[in-house]
């Protein structure tokens, strides 16, 4: 099995941490993982993406130009990927910054307005995790326990108190119902 | 062994250096490979090491000629345009026989170009950037492991032959981040180093290192000798992996991120009844020529295909001599090769030639 995921939106939306932590919770579960960010003046501001592979075999290439999972955290970002996606692939959707869902009839989509529920919990930096949640209890891409693992290793240690309230705000990800 | 670590490929460099012992790293900052200065600068001091930003690339590669003058390892990354800057230096050391490890993590140009990967800077890496008769060994990587183990393993090829080694990745390999497992003791050789200028106490006469020698008949002298040197490693040193090679009638030669995206190609290939090989060179000096002929059996043509406009391409044209019709395939200026252009390259391959 080989998951294929770009994670896409502007820059200090944590899309590039976001692909981290999936690649860092893979390779604790035992995967073959690779994470590919964009680099260069675009992250500054600009528009952001990650390529992460994950899978039970040596990873050929990092490099994606199909994905079977999409996460979108701005219109541009949808725009540009939703033709990448799989057949029967799976598309996450940040519906608070994005106004539309996916055209294609054959990818699955889910919308959740994971700035709008982060910033309801007081912090929008959760927005990435709200929809990696979605992610994951949709395609089972990396386990809970490792993910958690995971955060301690991606975030500074300056930060490893609102771990907790992270995996909260995967939990509601998870169990976010849409439409 | 050891260690497993989700690693950057810049870092992964940096690290691998420490491992092999470099106590000296000379640079300045440019995209896309300064994590590989982050890393030193945190990193060097505690190892009892010298992490200095120098003004410029061309200070650097002389910080760097000065430190490898006395015997002891010594690393300087950039990328491209940074890399230009420092071949005056390259030429030097070379003409010096001073061993150093440089590290380019290509970007497209040429200029100042952009920050986005790019494998075109092969001829200057290859065929002598700067002046003069001389070779420097250019390894390259194609896995953030592999970017590890080369670079560990160009500190060893360095002191051995007592020349520059290039480890020469694109901006994809510097960029990504992949697991890399550390062995629990790094293959250092260190063979002595009489020629050093480490202070003669004494007790033996000057060691000079100096790259001028007026008259014409040592100099030629001096340049036969290293070319002697230069085709024991051409002897000994290619190195290159063959990938689906068993009976394959199209092979693809790529090296680096390129190989990658090739190899992700073959199996596609196959299920539309292409049976296609990869010949990925890991020595670009160099060039692995028997890779060529071992497939020239079963092979009807080759498809180059690198992020240039066509560099490896001639050691492959070189290669193969004539024997089977060399296609090519490339992208430019920061664009990476699809996996679907590869593709209809081979499938037009097939037509032609049936």
């Amino acid at each position: 099995m080989t998951h294929e995921i770009i994670l896409a939106g502007f820059g200090g939306q944590g899309i590039l941490s976001a692909g981290r932590l999936l690649a860092q919770a893979g390779m604790m579960d035992g995967k073959q993982v690779s994470w590919l960010p964009s680099y260069g003046p675009e992250m500054r501001g600009g528009t952001a993406n990650s390529s992460v592979v994950i899978s039970d075999k040596p990873v050929d290439s990092p490099v994606l130009s199909n994905a079977s999972a999409l996460i979108v955290m701005n219109k541009p970002s949808l725009d540009k990927f939703e033709a990448w996606v799989d057949k029967d692939g799976i598309v996450i959707i940040d519906s608070s910054i994005v106004d539309r869902d996916v055209k294609r009839k054959d990818i699955e989509s889910f919308l959740i307005p994971a700035t709008k529920i982060a910033s309801d919990m007081g912090n929008t930096a959760y927005a990435n995790i709200i929809l990696l949640g979605k992610l994951i209890q949709e395609r089972q891409i990396v386990t809970l326990e490792n993910f958690e693992k995971a955060l301690y290793v991606v975030l500074p240690p300056k930060k490893h108190h609102m771990i907790p309230e992270e995996m909260e705000a995967l939990k509601i990800g998870m169990n976010y119902a849409d439409k | 062994m050891g260690q497993k670590l989700l690693m950057k490929g810049n870092e992964a460099i940096a690290e691998a250096a420490i491992r092999a012992g470099c106590l000296h790293y000379f640079g300045y900052p440019i995209t896309p490979q300064t994590e590989i200065a982050h890393y030193m600068a945190k990193k060097l001091p505690k190892v009892g090491g010298v992490f200095l930003q120098a003004e410029s690339e061309v200070a650097a590669i002389n910080m760097v000629y000065g430190a490898g003058s006395t015997g002891t390892r010594v690393m300087t990354s950039s990328s491209s345009p940074g890399i230009s800057l420092k071949q005056e230096g390259l030429s030097y050391l070379a003409g010096s026989e001073v061993p150093a490890v440089v590290v380019n993590i290509v970007r497209g140009g040429p200029g100042l170009g952009g920050i986005q990967p790019a494998q075109s800077d092969y001829f200057q890496a290859t065929k002598g950037g700067g002046h003069g008769d001389y070779k420097q060994i250019v390894l390259a990587p194609s896995s953030v492991q592999e970017l590890y183990e080369l670079t560990v393993e160009a500190f060893n090829l360095a002191d051995r032959y007592r020349i520059v080694v290039m480890v020469m990745g694109d901006g994809i390999l510097g960029q990504m981040m992949e697991v890399v497992e550390f062995r629990d003791k790094e293959p250092i050789e260190r063979p002595d180093a009489p020629w050093a200028t480490t202070g003669h106490g004494c007790e033996r006469s000057q060691n000079v290192i100096t790259s001028i020698h007026l008259s014409p008949a040592v100099l030629e002298k001096m340049n036969l000798s290293r070319l002697e040197k230069y085709k024991q490693i051409e002897e000994k040193e290619c190195r290159y992996e063959l990938f689906n090679d068993e009976d394959a009638e199209f092979f693809i030669v790529a090296y680096g991120t390129v190989a990658r995206i090739a190899k992700s190609v073959i199996e596609t290939a196959r299920q539309e009844g292409l049976n296609v090989g990869l010949i990925r060179p890991v020595t670009l000096w160099p060039f692995p020529r028997k890779a060529i002929d071992k497939v020239m059996g079963t092979a009807k043509a080759f498809l180059t295909v690198e992020m240039s406009a066509g560099q490896m391409l001639e050691d492959v044209m070189l290669s193969v001599c004539g024997r089977k019709p060399v296609y090519f395939h490339g992208r430019m200026g920061g664009m990476v090769p699809a996996k679907e252009d590869i593709l209809q390259k081979l499938r037009e391959m097939k037509e032609q030639l049936g």
